[in-house]
């Protein structure tokens, strides 16, 4: 199936014929990356990998040639919708905008579930993660990544009380990299210590087996810890625990990455705290892999202050080093997060990294600054393994809550998390493997009594699923009503008949933000904002976020609420696109009937970008055609743009001018006009406008004869003239 | 743990003396200490949801695994590797594993397991 980027993703050619899907690579795929040198444009690049066949660059990227370089970085975008065949759509917007590892939610409550679930039942902050879900999923990936020319690493979550089996679902499924940690199960999901490891290790085998990446659950600590600052010795601890342990599971370092936090955010003095911590780490767990997340611990529901924590993160992994630059969605602390900022926080940091690109060569940390602190972290840490061991291991630690505490080891402030380790969910579940075990498969970890001459277990059944695809059984749906096809229906019949709505997350849900400033204190602005969306006609409005202006002057509020029509496509009329005529014949009419024009920015203006691109041949203005112009600067009077028409014996007025509240705008344009009647020159004169917020519309409702706004070319205003002079209109 | 200041000047005098590289190699040290306890464990024991990750990679799907691992542990034979289990029993049967496993999901066939695992070593 290809895809066409005017097309949408076809959800039911995705799901047709599903249970013969083979994926077609197993494991994960770093970016390929360019030479240091590598020249875009103007520019030479030290860090950047192959370009996207298709994609959607930087918004100042028509500034530069349109380039999209791609950062060496793999960037993650996470995914949440609960429901797969939106999470596609998902994953194809921000794969266009530049992210190549797809990290697919579980919803909420899965770890707790003694086994695999099936079909494609609706979840909760994420997808219930089930076979068809995944080949689905997977099947979409290999679509867009054709669309794209990129690998796409699909990625999910094998943590919980059924980590080996999800671990078999995803090397059969072709995922790409997951989640493994488990500490996480203990210390945050309530899961019997003891069951935890015994499953790991045979979870981590099999992930090993399949070339998956694997990231751990370490960064958990600073998500929990009320100091998160505080937890920087034993995160290094528990990335060492799952680290080591992983290795001596089969999997190979390379495979491995950390999963690590900038611990702290302003008001705190972050960079500098966070910097010491990430040379610390990437000193110790050398030749392991660094996947960089953002920070969320101190995410409030500002748009802006996430953003910004995101971009000092981003510059933190330039200035260390990352193989994987993660990112949270800015939207994190409101909702479920809606598209747009996973696409934020996608260009977040592709902007980031791009713009920091090479810096390490030119900017050097202070060894003498870092060093006395870097060595007093890791000792913190290795006292804390001292006290670990001296406790008797791991889950004596443990038991006694040791972890998670939020003094700076060896200070304890007594709060930590206390886990027995027979207790939680699955305790007493865990049996020792008898002299004549056995298991006939390949990928196993652990004791097996295979025959002699037996080198893979499964060697002794024909092969294994992880060998031979087609030992998979299939199951497509076990629930009749909760299902993606019953979901779809109501989408098609939507679709069927042209009718649109806006979106967030989902085909038709229905939300918008919106976002007001109310010259009220917060409780009152609150109150009113709920009202006035009501008074809108908006359902179930909603207050995401609200920022104090001044405790009495003003608070700005932004709101959601569900939009209760439908817009029918049909029935829309789209602007009429100005119809351009061929160079040639430009250039033809412009020599053989020489043509002048006047040209400046009217009134207060003093911004002339827009005006000179129009005009200059650098810029393709109309100058190109051979058209003669007189530049008057800026801020010119009416009166003197009049006289200079006069003066040149100009065929044209070209007026640029911003669009002012209170009128200035169009008291400019009533002025040309009715100067140029008294002067005797209106009908020997045309009088363009131009500017980022005027439209043509606005500027014949006031006598001018055309008006050009954002994204005119010298060509647009050329073709205008050329059709007014030769009486085409 | 209970409540405790800040002596990290006091624990760390060991410390101070070494490298860098030192102090790393010393931190992989502890770690391996730490480590390998759990790893022996893992070795050694199995769970049902191992059992069922082996049943899985055989070719049962989830619905057959799941059966098949609740009945094994419940006769005290996940011990022996629920693969193992089916796998004897259709070498008893001389019969493909799949189909012999369907029909032990409808309750055919225990009596078979039970016997071949009677009294075995532990």
């Amino acid at each position: 199936m290809e895809l066409k980027p005017n097309e949408k993703l076809n959800i039911n050619e995705i799901m047709k014929d599903l249970e013969n899907y083979h994926p077609r690579r197993t494991g994960w795929a770093w970016r390929k990356h360019l030479p240091e040198g590598t020249k875009k444009y103007d520019f030479e690049y030290f860090q950047i990998s192959e370009d996207l066949k298709n994609s959607v660059p930087l918004p100042s990227a028509h500034y530069f040639g349109g380039i999209d370089p791609q950062p060496d970085e793999v960037i993650t975008s996470e995914i949440a919708s609960g429901r797969f065949e939106e999470d596609i759509r998902r994953m194809r917007m921000a794969a266009w905008h530049g992210a190549d590892h797809i990290m697919v939610i579980r919803t909420l409550g899965q770890s707790h579930i003694d086994g695999l679930i099936e079909g494609t039942p609706e979840g909760i902050g994420g997808i219930p993660i089930t076979r068809k879900q995944l080949r689905a999923s997977r099947k979409a990936c290999d679509i867009i990544e054709d669309e794209i020319g990129r690998p796409l690493n699909f990625h999910s979550y094998v943590s919980g009380v059924a980590g080996p089996e999800i671990a078999v679902l995803f090397a059969e499924e072709g995922v790409n990299a997951a989640h493994q940690d488990p500490q996480y199960n203990v210390l945050y999901r309530g899961i019997n210590p003891i069951r935890s490891f015994v499953d790991a290790a045979v979870a981590k085998r099999i992930m090993a087996g399949a070339d998956m990446l694997q990231i751990d659950g370490a960064h958990n600590a600073n998500a929990s810890a009320k100091k998160a600052w505080n937890v920087m010795p034993e995160l290094l601890v528990q990335h060492g625990i799952n680290c080591l342990f992983s290795v001596k599971s089969g999997m190979k370092k390379g495979n491995i990455a950390l999963s690590t936090v900038p611990p702290t955010t302003a008001p705190s003095p972050e960079f500098r705290m966070n910097l010491v911590y990430a040379l610390t780490l990437r000193e110790i767990f050398s030749g392991y892999r660094f996947r960089a997340q953002m920070n969320t611990r101190y995410i409030e529901s500002d748009l802006f202050d996430a953003t910004r924590i995101h971009v000092l993160n981003s510059a933190l992994s330039r200035l260390t080093s990352a193989d994987i630059q993660s990112t949270i969605t800015p939207d994190e602390g409101r909702n479920v997060p809606w598209h747009i900022n996973s696409i934020r926080g996608v260009e977040t940091a592709k902007h980031a990294l791009v713009s920091m690109d090479g810096i390490n060569q030119y900017v050097k940390i202070n060894e003498e600054k870092v060093r006395p602190e870097i060595r007093e972290l890791k000792m913190r840490a290795i006292l804390m393994l001292e006290e670990m061991i001296e406790k008797g291991g791991y889950f004596e630690a443990v038991e006694d809550g040791m972890l998670v505490d939020n003094g700076f080891y060896p200070e304890r402030f007594g709060d930590g998390i206390a886990r027995p380790k027979n207790g939680g969910i699955g305790a007493g579940t865990v049996v020792p493997r008898d002299k004549d075990y056995m298991a006939p498969v390949s990928d196993h970890f652990g004791y097996n009594n295979l025959p002699e001459n037996i080198k893979r277990g499964d060697e002794l059944i024909g092969g294994d699923t992880l060998h031979n695809h087609e030992k998979i059984q299939y199951i497509d749906e076990l629930d009749e009503t909760d299902n993606a096809n019953k979901r779809l229906e109501e989408i098609e019949n939507y679709k069927k008949q042209g009718l649109i709505k806006p979106e967030v997350e989902w085909n038709y849900d229905g939300w918008i933000q919106i976002d007001m400033t109310i010259p009220e204190s917060e409780d009152y602005a609150e109150a009113a904002a709920i009202e006035i969306c009501k008074k809108m006609g908006l359902e179930d409005p909603q207050l995401i976020s609200k920022t104090v202006l001044h405790p009495a002057e003003a608070t700005y509020v932004e709101m959601k609420g569900k939009v209760p029509f439908f817009v029918k496509k049909d029935e829309l009329v789209l602007p009429k696109k100005p119809e351009l005529v061929a160079n040639e014949v430009l250039f033809d009419f412009f020599k053989n009937r020489p043509t002048k024009v006047v040209a400046g920015t009217v009134g207060n203006d003093e911004h002339n970008v827009g005006i000179r691109e129009i005009l200059d041949i650098k810029h393709g203005g109309i100058e190109k055609y051979g058209i003669k112009y007189t530049y008057l600067g800026t801020s010119v009077p009416p009166e003197k743009m009049i006289d200079a028409a006069i003066e040149t014996g100009a065929d044209a007025i070209l007026a640029s001018m911003i669009v002012t509240h209170n009128e200035v705008h169009t008291e400019n344009m009533k002025k040309l006009h009715e100067l140029a009647i008294e002067k005797g020159i209106r009908d020997k004169v045309m009088i363009i406008v131009g500017g980022t917020q005027i439209s043509n519309d606005m500027a014949l409702e006031h006598d001018m004869d055309a008006g050009f706004g954002r994204g005119t070319k010298g060509t647009h205003v050329a073709t205008f003239i050329y059709k007014k002079l030769s009486g085409k209109l | 743990m209970k409540e405790r200041n800040d002596d990290f000047e006091l624990r760390a005098k060991h410390l101070q003396g070494m490298t860098d590289e030192e102090l790393d190699k010393y931190f992989w040290e502890l770690t391996e200490k730490v480590v390998n306890p759990l790893v022996n464990l893992a070795e050694t024991h199995t769970s049902q949801s191992i059992e069922r990750s082996v049943l899985l990679r055989m070719g049962f799907n989830s619905l057959q695994a799941s059966k098949l691992v609740d009945r094994i542990f419940e006769k005290n034979l996940l011990s022996k590797g629920a693969g193992n289990v089916i796998y004897r029993v259709s070498k008893e049967l001389n019969s493909d594993i799949i189909k012999t496993g369907t029909e032990m999901v409808d309750g055919k066939h225990w009596e078979i397991a039970d016997a071949l695992f009677e009294g075995s070593e532990k």
